[in-house]
């Protein structure tokens, strides 16, 4: 039997991947697969807990507009990160730091 | 049987998360990140979201990963030179700080897990009682699609319209400028 704390503990642990590939990484695309890791734990626990709701299949609707904004994330963050290439010459967040020209 | 599967999928999703966060290669982790993703969608179908996992396969491997390689790929060769550490070491050295941060947040999200199983909340138990829980052979699909319809269509409305300004906005954004 499954049970929802096994789902819990899995996307706890996926989260704290995520959570130390943001802290740690120095590269702008491995944070933006941190933040897609992260929001895939959210999106589990979304489902784990949508399985007890079948009059409204809130879970697994919510899972769904989850992978919607995930998606438009990835899309414009994947934009901004290529400018800022084009402008700096480099995406390691640490040496980014002016926002005007 | 069916726990060993779940065992199976959850250590999978688990190790090729690790491996695509501790990898020095850049494009290898984006293809690693493919066994992290399927595996989730695996995981998803334990919590009988057939739905899900299939969205999950088509927007996020079919759609964002592809994206993401595009992205790294078409992007300058400096680009990929810049990521190749100095030290040829296959996995890189953790970060003290963000590893112990990172540690301490899982160990306190265990422990809140494990004080929070005893007293499971009221609208599960309730809707336990009702037997009120999706069964294996209901039919999620066109219920899904009956609740997008009419339950939820105002949210429905409103992250179609966020999708097409998102959409619009990252066109916009990764234009090249000076062409008018």
């Amino acid at each position: 039997m499954i049970t929802l704390t096994h789902f819990l503990v899995v996307s706890a642990c996926i989260f704290c991947i995520g959570l130390y590939a943001i802290l740690a990484k120095r590269n702008a695309i491995m944070i933006l697969v941190g933040i897609e890791l992260m929001i895939n734990a959210a999106i589990l626990n979304f489902v784990a807990f949508g399985k007890y709701d079948k009059l409204h299949y809130g879970g697994q609707i919510f899972a769904l507009f989850a992978i919607v904004l995930a998606a438009a994330a990835v899309a414009v963050g994947l934009a901004i990160i290529l400018n800022v290439y084009r402008h700096y010459k480099t995406i390691n967040p640490d040496h980014i730091t002016d926002l005007r020209d | 049987m069916e726990e060993l599967l779940f065992y199976a999928f959850a250590a999978l999703a688990i190790s090729s998360a690790l491996l695509v966060v501790s990898l020095k290669n850049t494009a290898r982790a984006l293809f690693l990140f493919f066994v992290t993703l399927f595996a989730m969608a695996g995981l998803f179908l334990f919590a009988l979201a057939d739905f899900v996992a299939i969205t999950q396969i088509l927007v996020y491997v079919g759609g964002v990963l592809i994206l993401m390689i595009f992205a790294f790929m078409l992007s300058n060769k400096e680009l990929l030179k810049d990521l190749q550490s100095t030290s040829s070491r296959f996995i890189a050295m953790p970060n003290i700080q963000s590893l112990l941060l990172s540690i301490a947040f899982l160990a306190l999200m265990t422990y809140g897990i494990i004080a929070w199983q005893q007293q499971t909340p009221e609208w599960i138990m309730q809707n336990i009682k009702m037997n009120q829980v999706i069964q294996p052979t209901d039919n999620n699909i066109s219920q899904l699609g009956v609740k997008f319809m009419t339950y939820y269509i105002l949210p429905f409305e409103v992250i179609s319209i966020f999708l097409l300004m998102a959409l619009i906005g990252a066109s916009q954004l990764s234009r090249k400028e000076g062409d008018e």
